[in-house]
């Protein structure tokens, strides 16, 4: 019985000090945290996310004086964080507009703060990238313009 | 059932008996007492404090009733934590016609004045050892400009807003020589001299101009108030020492009875102005902006300043009889009172301002002095307030009529009746206070709910820590018939005097970022493309940014021992409260703490070689600690390129 006990004990501690000195998983623990938080499937192209844009119309063909306003604008707002083509701070952007509704883009931009909190696709983000979302205090029609710029790039 | 009964019995007994020993636990009185001070988490207070921080020479931002501290706006003193007076933009401000001077002395806190109401537009603060005032914007809590005041010495009667915010005010506390020579000091009856500011504020941006001053006999002038309402137009200015004595004026300042009250009509000192009868003198004063449209400050020296001469211009002033060496001189909210406070008196008198204008139109004079006319003591009395305490100071005053006096000697507060002058409540302080403060208590409008007591001394009102111990506030509830004593609460260096205003007036337009449009900061970055370094000379001018959480560039080579670096920082973020910061190991100077929208700029002299690193200093995100960089150091004879990358690109 003792010594049942001690093995016990033995494998206890064994168990604690392989866990704590488990030193290179850091990424590892991050991505399966991510799963644990992943309850349900969403379809990101049906999530307009929260804020205040409601409906976006992007049935005309792109405004490209729009866009160019809008590329102006990402350069001095977004360029701190975000590249088109590669991961900087956040995610690369090209290709946004194919894996996002454009209402959830404009959110994203205009209320990051209650985006990153309540919104289950921009919180897996924050995981993902652990540094939050600037909220720049662009105005609706930048952020629109900056969504122009996104729509031309992707075509 | 017996049993049962008596078993109901023994817990109804317990229940009656833990209700009346929780209720006599707690006390009925100060559990009302705690509520009325007590801010929940996460709500507001009532009433923005603007608390002078006396020798630290800053002014400290309180909330009441919790007392709490919100801010320290560095003013008069340099502040390593905000950078103030240490970065490249905000040095200028504490230029002097002496030089620079990294600390002052502030006194009274007042804030702006529309007919004769708080408007909150900005507060005023006085700098007493190198005479200055300062006027502190109230949407960002920043200081926005300080002037200094030429001819001055010991700006104590200061700035003290118009009903209008015509004028702020700055009367000298120490006669000197005007213009400043080399003469015996015991030459000083009849050669020292006194002299009146006048401060004119630009309505608009709220800029100040020195626009006149009045060259007084050589008394000490001490305290100050303007007229409000039908006294709108005047000014009154304490004074002691009219025995003009130049040495232990301990003993030989209080020898006559009565010293003076001037009574200075400023609206005929602009007439006087405008018709030429002014002298021009050649002088030096610093007047130093700080512009928010380029993030920097700048210093204008000037070399000129208006006099006027009450000797030689009627109606200009005159002097009320003020019993013992009065300090506080206070105005009440109709402007007919003015409240004189002998400090060696047991007594508060008050004259009339209606009957002071009718003692000068009816000449009722008692003789002169240096030509300016001695209103007799007896035609413009109104009233006396007979031994209420010893050594009455300050008064300030509520929307019920009634006065507040303080007495340092027998360290209480007295509360009186306008007119009938007859005491109605008196309670001790702790200890010997000196100003008091109601919010709007100085204006046409005051908001007579709240009293703040400034106490001098402390001693044993909180945990000692060490010989230096904290200063003292406290509030009392003076709604009531009563007043009630409901907190201490610590404030920075010394608080001379206190303004406060209630914060529905101001809490709405108080900025939270600085807009990066807006920012025409010449060494501004506006966007990480636009980041660089340029050599000129031995000067490296780095123009970086930051944001969550990167420094741009953050690896910077071909820097040698021997430069001058600039560290030009633009925080680029746009959301509120994401300030940055950033020190450089073995720099001079402190850290830069950067608002959103905002360009900083610090000097670094590296004295060896080797790779040196720096760091945001102010924690911004989850990644903070990662936000840090490197600067190559090589010799001074070195071909290494100037570059910058982030990234490695």
């Amino acid at each position: 019985m003792k010594n049942i006990n001690k093995i016990l004990a033995l494998g206890l501690l064994a168990t604690f000090f392989l866990s704590s000195c488990g030193g290179d998983g850091g990424d590892k623990t991050t991505s399966e945290e991510v799963k644990v938080v992943e309850t349900k499937e969403i379809d990101p192209m049906q999530d307009k996310g929260i804020g205040p844009i409601t409906s976006v119309d992007i049935s005309g063909k792109i405004d490209d004086a729009l866009a160019s306003e809008g590329s102006i604008l990402f350069e001095t707002k977004c360029t701190a964080c975000h590249k088109m083509d590669k991961r900087k701070i956040g995610p690369a952007m090209t290709g946004v507009t194919k894996r996002r509704t454009p209402e959830w883009i404009m959110n994203m931009i205009m209320n990051p703060d209650e985006m990153v909190k309540e919104n289950q696709l921009a919180k897996q983000l924050l995981m993902e990238y652990m540094s939050p979302m600037a909220n720049q205090s662009l105005t609706e029609s930048e952020t629109r313009a900056i969504l122009e710029f996104f729509r031309q790039n992707d075509i | 059932m017996k049993k049962n009964i008596l078993i109901i019995g023994i817990i109804g007994i317990s229940v009656l008996f833990v209700s009346w020993w929780g209720n006599s636990n707690k006390g009925a009185l100060n559990s009302s007492t705690a509520e009325k001070v007590y801010v929940a988490p996460g709500e507001h207070d009532e009433y923005y404090a603007f608390l002078s921080g006396g020798f630290s020479g800053q002014l400290a931002v309180h909330g009441l009733p919790s007392g709490r501290l919100f801010k320290v706006i560095p003013v008069f003193s340099q502040d390593a934590e905000k950078a103030y007076g240490y970065n490249e933009e905000t040095k200028p401000m504490l230029n002097t016609s002496y030089g620079f001077i990294p600390w002052g002395d502030a006194h009274h806190p007042d804030i702006s004045q529309t007919n004769g109401e708080l408007d909150g537009r900005w507060c005023f603060i006085n700098e007493n050892n190198t005479p200055r005032i300062a006027r502190i914007d109230l949407t960002t809590f920043e200081t926005a400009e300080i002037i200094e005041l030429p001819n001055s010495a010991g700006n104590h009667s200061s700035p003290y807003v118009t009903d209008n915010t015509e004028y702020v005010v700055a009367g000298t506390r120490f006669a000197v020589p005007v213009p400043q020579r080399d003469m015996p000091i015991n030459e000083y009856k009849g050669n020292f001299k006194g002299v009146l500011s006048f401060v004119g504020v630009d309505q608009d941006s709220g800029e100040m101009d020195l626009s006149f001053q009045i060259m007084m006999p050589g008394f000490d002038y001490d305290k100050a108030h303007p007229g409000r309402g039908k006294s709108h137009g005047w000014m009154f200015f304490s004074t002691y020492n009219v025995e003009e004595s130049h040495t232990l004026l301990e003993v030989n300042a209080s020898q006559r009875d009565k010293d003076f009250i001037a009574a200075v009509n400023w609206k005929k000192a602009e007439e006087y102005i405008k018709a030429g009868k002014f002298s021009t003198m050649k002088t030096k004063y610093a007047h130093n902006v700080y512009d928010e449209h380029t993030q920097m400050a700048t210093t204008t020296m000037e070399s000129e300043v208006r006099i006027l001469d009450p000797s030689e211009l009627p109606g200009l002033v005159y002097f009320l009889p003020m019993p013992k060496s009065p300090h506080g001189c206070d105005v009440d909210p109709s402007g007919e009172y003015i409240v004189g406070s002998g400090k060696l008196s047991a007594n508060v008198t008050i004259h009339s301002f209606t009957k002071m204008i009718d003692a000068i139109e009816n000449k009722k004079f008692d003789g002169e002095a240096y030509g300016i006319p001695i209103i007799n003591f007896e035609d413009a009395l109104a009233g006396v307030v007979k031994q209420p305490g010893l050594g009455p100071l300050h008064t300030e005053f509520d929307n019920k009529g009634n006065a507040y006096t303080t007495f340092f000697i027998s360290s209480e507060v007295v509360k009186w009746k306008l007119g009938t002058w007859e005491v109605l409540d008196k309670k001790p302080t702790y200890y010997s206070p000196g100003h008091l403060m109601i919010p709007g208590g100085n204006s046409q409008k005051p908001f007579g709910k709240y009293m703040v007591v400034l106490n001098k001394i402390t001693k044993d009102r909180y945990l000692p820590t060490g010989p230096e111990v904290c200063h003292s506030a406290q509030l009392y509830d003076i709604s009531g018939d009563k007043m009630e004593l409901l907190s201490d609460f610590p404030t920075i260096g010394e608080p001379h005097y206190a303004a406060a205003i209630p914060a529905e007036i101001i809490k709405n337009k108080s900025k939270k970022i600085y807009n990066l449009e807006d920012n025409h900061h010449p060494h501004v970055t506006k966007s990480e493309k636009d980041v660089k370094v340029v050599r000129n000379g031995n000067e490296v001018h780095i123009y970086m940014t930051s944001i969550r959480s990167h420094f741009a560039p953050d690896n910077i080579e071909g820097v040698k021992v021997g430069d001058k670096v600039y560290f030009h920082v633009t925080n680029l973020e746009q959301d509120y409260d994401v300030p940055h910061g950033i020190a450089m190991i073995g720099a001079n100077t402190s850290e830069l703490l950067i608002m959103p929208g905002q360009t900083e700029t610090f000097i670094w002299e590296p004295k060896g070689e080797g790779v040196w690193p720096f760091y945001c200093t102010d924690f911004c995100s989850a990644l903070h600690q990662e936000m840090q960089g490197y600067v190559r150091v090589s010799p001074r004879n070195s071909n290494i390129k100037l570059s910058w990358s982030l990234d490695d690109e």
